[in-house]
């Protein structure tokens, strides 16, 4: 299958350039191509692969990569840093406000949000702050019941108005709600729906224009194809997000709709989901995302074994 | 399939309009036929999900029909591509029939619309004069039983349902005996959302799979592989994992209202050979069609 073998080409690829005592431009092209598969069947965007090995070509034809004692090593070195760099570089942590704190998850349908809500909450819990949730979609069935169930699961608060009321009254009326309660930050999970549908995109500008969150969150399935750019270019044109959360990164694709994402909006991915469970929740590590995304961790290895 | 199409169209924003077309540019951009246009074609089709080494074939194939039509003209290319790829999806022998009695089960992984398009089916077999049974055996997502029972409710069809946790197989069984004594013509089975590489959760769905074998072999048993339309190259190995378990016999590739293409169904159809059956183009009970290769090809490119 085209990723068993992906990691076995790259490693064909990066030991002919360490087989070899100096590497000509030619060499690296060849290797280029093999990244550039790479990239492409771990589903980093088109254009963006283009631009990254056009890049990653340049640095690596460089006088001292060419002239230094270990080409091919210079060459995977460079390949996994500018990853990482692309991926963000570090960690990027969470805003807080000094009174009522509001988060908003936003997102296509069935990546991962209302799951999300409840681990946030129950990370946020573990870091003493006191969470909400809010019930804001009123249109999937049984999505208010989905996330009361969560927060029971969890022990944190569900604040819902039913599905006759709308997701801007909702938010609205949940911060009033926390200040009452004692709580510190509001998690509001909003329904699913396509960047391209106007009317819903509206909908979110109103809540976030009326709550004023702190962090605007887009949550992607991690499985996304080449389609992640278009819809994360059109989230963050409409609501300036704050960041990105990549859920499902327990299976085994490879994520590139990651790099994509961070290349187009610019905006971090702060944090992982990695199962289904309350507590599958880990903060984003960009070197480790990269790794995963070129099948690294075998290549690297092998890198070293040398 | 005008419909797809009409749906398609208009859902249409502006923001869409900009992102398709593609096709268009390269062909309007180019003045003869060349390796250049052959690449960018293929850049085409790798940005709609096709995967690198379909693209690969498909464009192969292009080379071919071109060779043999004689086509000289630019203009010619896109519907000579359309053709390859309608019929690459065309199935010749349609396996899936759903005569009394049916059994469908449906699967995948998490969120990708298995609930949903079991609602759209219910309503659409229904409508055909059929007596549906819808069978809860997502015993664990939360809400997931009192998602389908909204649906049940939409489609008016019966629903067998156990507590939340308790065993799926349970539910199957009971569902297969409610489904025999009540002379149903469809039973639709709802199953969790599941990660192909979580080995005790695919046990479960073989489990599951078993049972109806077992109490119902004579019947027409289906499995149907639901699949995010948004997905990447992921998708050709969830499709080889769950056809291990299940036996795959058809696709709902959903959430084509979007943007997405679904354009890995081509790489799965290429290894595989498994046909998609229908498409879901809304959340609406209604937005469901019957999968159509030409107007998928249209989409497509
Ligand atoms: N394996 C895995 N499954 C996940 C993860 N996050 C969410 N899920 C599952 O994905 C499915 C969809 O999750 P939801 O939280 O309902 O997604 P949503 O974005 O709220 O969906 P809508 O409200 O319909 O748009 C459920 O089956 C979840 O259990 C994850 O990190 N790993
Ligand atoms: N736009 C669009 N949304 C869809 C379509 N099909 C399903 N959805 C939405 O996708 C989300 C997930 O759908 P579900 O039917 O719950 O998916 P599932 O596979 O049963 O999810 P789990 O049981 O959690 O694994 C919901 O918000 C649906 O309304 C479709 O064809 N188009
Ligand atoms: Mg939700
Ligand atoms: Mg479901």
């Amino acid at each position: 299958m085209a990723f068993d073998s992906l990691a076995e080409r790259l490693q064909e690829a990066f030991k002919k350039l360490r087989g070899k005592g100096k590497l000509t431009e030619n060499d690296i092209k060849e290797a280029m191509r093999e990244v550039r598969l790479a990239l492409l069947e771990a589903d980093v965007n088109f254009k963006v692969v283009k631009n990254f090995v056009k890049k990653v070509s340049e640095k690596a034809t460089g006088s001292e990569v060419l002239e230094s004692l270990t080409p091919g090593q210079q060459v995977v070195k460079i390949v996994n840093e500018e990853l990482t760099a692309l991926m963000g570089g570090s960690e990027a942590k969470l805003s807080f406000d000094s009174s009522i704190t509001a988060f908003m998850l936003v997102g296509l349908q069935g990546a991962g949000k209302t799951t999300m809500a409840g681990k946030l909450a129950l990370h946020l819990r573990k870091r003493n702050r006191k969470p909400l949730l809010v019930a804001a979609d009123i249109y999937r069935p049984a999505a208010i019941k989905q996330l009361q169930i969560v927060g029971k699961q969890i022990d944190i608060p569900v604040f819902a108005m039913g599905d006759k009321v709308s997701p801007v009254d909702i938010a609205k009326a949940s911060m009033e709600y926390a200040r009452k309660e004692g709580c510190d930050v509001v998690i509001v999970d909003t329904a699913g729906r396509l960047h391209i549908d106007e009317e819903l995109m509206n909908e979110l500008k109103s809540i976030k224009s009326s709550i004023r969150p702190m962090e605007t969150l887009l949550v992607v399935d991690a499985m996304t194809g080449q389609d992640a750019v278009n819809v994360s270019e059109s989230f963050n044109n409409s609501l300036d997000l704050t960041g990105v959360i990549l859920t499902k990164l327990d299976g085994d694709t490879r994520g590139g709709a990651a790099l994509s994402i961070r290349e187009v909006t610019g905006k971090p991915i702060k944090f992982s989901g990695v199962g289904e469970k309350m507590s599958d929740l880990e903060v984003f590590h960009p070197e480790r995302m990269a790794s995963r995304i070129l099948g690294m961790g075998d290549v690297l290895s092998l890198i070293e074994q040398a | 399939m005008a419909n797809f199409f009409e749906k398609l169209k208009s859902g249409l924003s502006k923001t869409r309009d900009n992102i398709t077309g593609k096709m268009n540019e390269v062909l309007g951009l180019a003045m003869t036929i060349d390796e250049d246009l052959f690449e960018e074609l293929e850049e085409v089709l790798i940005t709609s999900d096709v995967g690198y080494e379909t693209s690969m074939i498909l464009i192969e194939k292009l080379r071919q029909k071109i060779r043999l039509q004689k086509i000289t003209e630019v203009d010619k290319v896109s519907g000579a591509l359309k053709e390859v790829i309608s019929e690459f999806m065309e199935d010749e022998e349609k396996k899936f029939k759903v005569e009394k009695p049916t059994i469908i089960l449906v699967i995948g992984v998490n969120g990708v619309g298995k609930t949903t398009s079991i609602g759209k089916l219910s309503h659409k077999y229904k409508k055909e004069g059929k007596k549906v049974i819808m069978a809860a055996a997502d015993t664990f997502r939360a809400a997931a039983i009192d998602q389908l029972e909204v649906w049940a409710k939409r489609a008016e069809v019966d629903i067998v349902r156990h507590q939340e946790g308790s065993d799926p197989a349970a539910v199957v069984f009971d569902a297969l005996q409610a489904f025999k004594a009540r002379n149903g013509d469809v039973l639709l089975v709802d199953t969790a959302g599941r990660l192909h590489n979580k080995k005790n959760l695919m046990n479960e769905l073989e489990k599951i799979r078993r049972v109806i074998d077992r109490e119902y072999g004579d019947a027409n048993i289906y499995s149907l592989l639901v699949l995010d339309g948004t997905s990447g190259q992921n998708a050709v190995i969830q499709a080889k994992e769950f056809q291990k378990v299940a036996q795959l016999d058809g696709i709902v590739l959903t959430k084509l209202d979007g943007t997405a293409k679904g354009g890995v169904v081509l790489s799965i159809k290429e290894s595989l050979k498994i046909p998609v059956v229908y498409i879901g183009v809304g959340e609406g009970i209604d937005d469901l069609q019957d999968f159509d290769a030409k107007a998928f090809a249209e989409a497509l490119i």
